[in-house]
């Protein structure tokens, strides 16, 4: 490393560290409602991406809407915007489970089939409602642009925002799923749904409910990478390859598993692509978790259920 | 005509002790020598009547590809119409047969056999990716049909077949290449491409280029996997290098990231400069223009050309597909296919495909497009100029 000076190093190590962090937070918001749905009732949902692309157009819509109706609030129609996405995308996914998902749980292969089946019908769903081009949404000032602690070092803005709302969705869940009621019921119905249910507690109610706030999960996550990444017919299943790779990686049915695989891919890949090139770091990654996995075919952490 | 070997003379007896794969294999063989017999007879056998002549449009209308197909489709419809407005080809009506080969190459084959061997086009206006091109190729040899192609592309190729409306990678990098050494004094580079042919080729070009011709210094090269959407890592190298310029063919949904995440990292066109080879006015409207404010894009047409041609197609083209509908390169480029296509056949006076690739050849076709005067060259490519656009 000649010709750098000790700054110049410190600001890249600095950079470095935050993408890490950043690309920590892009993996975990996307796994979060897949972990959910897959740890409560072994349904692989192929459609992950598709809630998520979801999300995005309700970001794009509600920025067209409100560029029209009410141009002094657009600082402000993020916020409302996210709410939103996380409204629509659980509404669908309760509609999907009801009409589709609940009559095929004793079959896993028939709802990967199925819901792979799904995103492709909800792909050209987008592609027939809004056209096959990208859209982009106007996003706030307040997200654009790098934040400058020093003159060498740039974070961004749209990356903290990422992981601020990473962190919030995820003690959300970490609340719901331990502090409330909800959740309590949630955890029984994972850990024995027979008994569970023999005990009062309506377990398809709670798998509806659980499927639903999965998608909604999904939408956020949707909403917030319009900021880092494309919004288009397709962009949903950029992911779904790195979201899968994160839950089966965790561990299944364990939410510390998945914040702790996300955090291991995430700094792996990172750092690679750094020293390697960008393909390469993936190619590492990917061979270093098929070794892990083949070591421990349950994942990072072992979840404690009974079947 | 075929390049399989006859195989009808192979001894029955011989036949019969091989594995049914082997033999299916076989008879597929077989059936294309008669089948290649049968088509170079009905080459002439043309759909065109005393009215009319039956064309085929052949993009993907669903599927990954169809976000950047559609400008394309749009194009080669105005062009068609506006020439069946002016009386069509030899004084036949222009019929447009549309399928979609719903960015699925084996698809594309077969669509483009479809259009070849039922309907008998006179030609095809279609293809976007290589992948597609290369699938269609064998088919369009076979049956002697016609394709005008209009995305810029790798080049090493050269088909009688095929006329290529887009740039080659040769004439999109060096011109490009000799504009950013010259103006911005730019000697260190660092490449950047999505992980698959055409960037591939395309910055194998511009590194011999650079070392040989510019004298400059390659500070980075490194090819993102299709889809990739986390820039982060790369974008620090980058910053740890300083390249003078950062030239990219980020393709698809990663080169939306890709912008985000370098405005979103302080690198914008204010402080570092930036040429591309893949965004046109149709990628520009996902990454978001603001994303994109002082880089430079190097393709042979822009929307905002200031020529009285290009007002008047801009205008009949958002007349026809709504005001916001972007033109970019490819756009203008599927366009030209039809018009180019009409003056071959006028020239050769006659549908038939090899009197009109000798027409394509003479070197005489020229055509006064939105982007200037273009010449078909006798290599079936285009001479055009080369611009380097700020956004």
């Amino acid at each position: 490393m000649d010709g750098y000076s000790l700054s110049d190093l410190f600001s890249i190590l600095v950079m470095q560290g935050f993408s890490g962090l950043s690309l920590f937070s892009v993996l975990l918001l996307m796994a979060l409602g897949l972990a959910i749905i897959f740890g409560q009732m072994g349904v692989i949902n192929m459609a992950h991406g598709e809630f998520m692309t979801i999300g995005a157009y309700t970001i794009y819509m509600t920025s067209r809407f409100t560029e029209r109706h009410f141009p002094s609030f657009m600082p402000y129609y993020f916020i409302v915007a996210i709410l939103a996405s996380f409204l629509i995308a659980f509404f669908v996914g309760y509609l999907l489970e009801f009409l589709l998902i609940r009559h095929l749980y004793k079959r896993p292969l028939d709802t990967l089939l199925a819901t792979w089946g799904l995103s492709l019908i909800l792909q050209q769903v987008f592609r027939s409602f809004f056209g096959a081009r990208e859209v982009s949404a106007t996003l706030p000032d307040w997200l654009m642009g790098a934040w400058k602690p020093t003159p060498d070092i740039d974070i961004p803005l749209n990356g903290l925002f990422v992981m601020a709302m990473s962190m919030l969705v995820t003690a959300m869940v970490g609340l719901f799923l331990f502090k409330s009621k909800w959740g309590l019921k949630v955890r029984a119905t994972t850990q024995n749904r027979v008994m569970a249910s023999a005990v009062g507690i309506n377990t398809k109610m709670v798998d509806r409910v659980t499927f639903a706030i999965g998608c909604g999960i999904a939408g956020v996550a949707g909403a917030c990478f319009t900021t880092i990444a494309s919004t288009g017919p397709t962009s949903g299943s950029l992911y779904i390859v790195d979201t899968f790779l994160v839950v089966v990686f965790g561990g299944t049915a364990s939410l510390f598993g998945t914040i702790a695989s996300a955090f291991t891919i995430a700094q792996a890949q990172s750092i690679l692509t750094f020293f390697l090139t960008n393909a390469m770091g993936k190619v590492v990654t990917l061979l270093t978790i098929i070794a892990i996995l083949m070591m421990r075919p349950e994942g990072l952490l072992r979840s404690k259920v009974r079947r | 005509m075929s390049f399989f070997p006859c195989h009808q003379g192979f001894p029955a007896e011989a036949r019969k002790f091989r594995k049914l794969l082997v033999k299916s294999v076989l008879a597929g063989m077989i059936a294309n020598v008669l089948f290649a017999a049968q088509s170079s007879q009905a080459a002439s056998n043309i759909a065109v009547t005393d009215k009319e002549v039956v064309v085929g449009q052949l993009h993907s209308s669903t599927g990954t590809m169809a976000i950047s197909e559609t400008g394309a489709i749009e194009a080669e419809q105005l062009a068609i119409s506006q020439i069946n407005a002016m009386g069509g080809v030899l004084g036949r009506k222009i019929r447009v047969i549309q399928e979609d080969g719903a960015s699925d190459w084996p698809t594309f084959a077969e669509k483009a056999k479809k259009l070849l061997e039922s309907d008998h086009v006179a030609a095809i206006f279609g293809c976007w990716t290589s992948a597609s091109r290369k699938a269609v190729l064998p088919v369009l040899e076979r049956d002697n049909g016609l394709l005008y192609y209009p995305t810029f592309y790798e080049g090493l190729e050269q088909s009688k077949n095929v006329v290529y409306t887009g740039q080659e990678a040769t004439q999109q990098v060096f011109a490009g290449l000799d504009w950013v050494a010259k103006t911005k004094h730019a000697k260190t580079f660092y490449l950047i491409g999505s992980d698959y042919i055409w960037p591939r080729t395309t910055m194998k070009l511009a590194r011999k280029y650079i070392e040989n011709v510019l004298h400059g210094k390659i500070v980075g090269e490194e090819y993102a996997a299709l889809g990739s959407t986390e820039f982060g890592s790369t974008i620090n190298k980058i910053r740890l290098k300083k390249p003078d310029v950062i030239y990219a063919a980020v393709v698809g949904g990663s080169n939306v990231s890709w912008f985000k995440q370098l405005k979103a990292a302080g690198i914008n066109g204010g402080n570092q400069t930036l040429l591309t080879l893949s965004v046109t006015e149709d990628e520009a409207k996902g990454i978001g223009g603001e994303n994109l404010v002082g880089f430079y894009s190097a393709m042979k047409y822009f929307e905002s050309l200031d020529t009285p041609e290009n007002k008047k197609f801009v205008s009949q083209f958002h007349a026809k597909w709504g005001e916001n509908a972007p033109i970019g390169d490819v756009t203008q480029a599927a366009y030209e296919g039809p018009w180019l296509w009409k003056k071959a056949v006028e020239m050769a006076g006659s549908f038939d495909t090899d009197k009109v690739v000798k027409a394509e050849e003479s070197g005489k076709i020229t055509f006064d497009a939105p982007e200037g005067l273009i010449y078909l060259e006798p290599n079936h490519h285009l001479k055009t100029k080369l611009r380097n656009g700020e956004w």
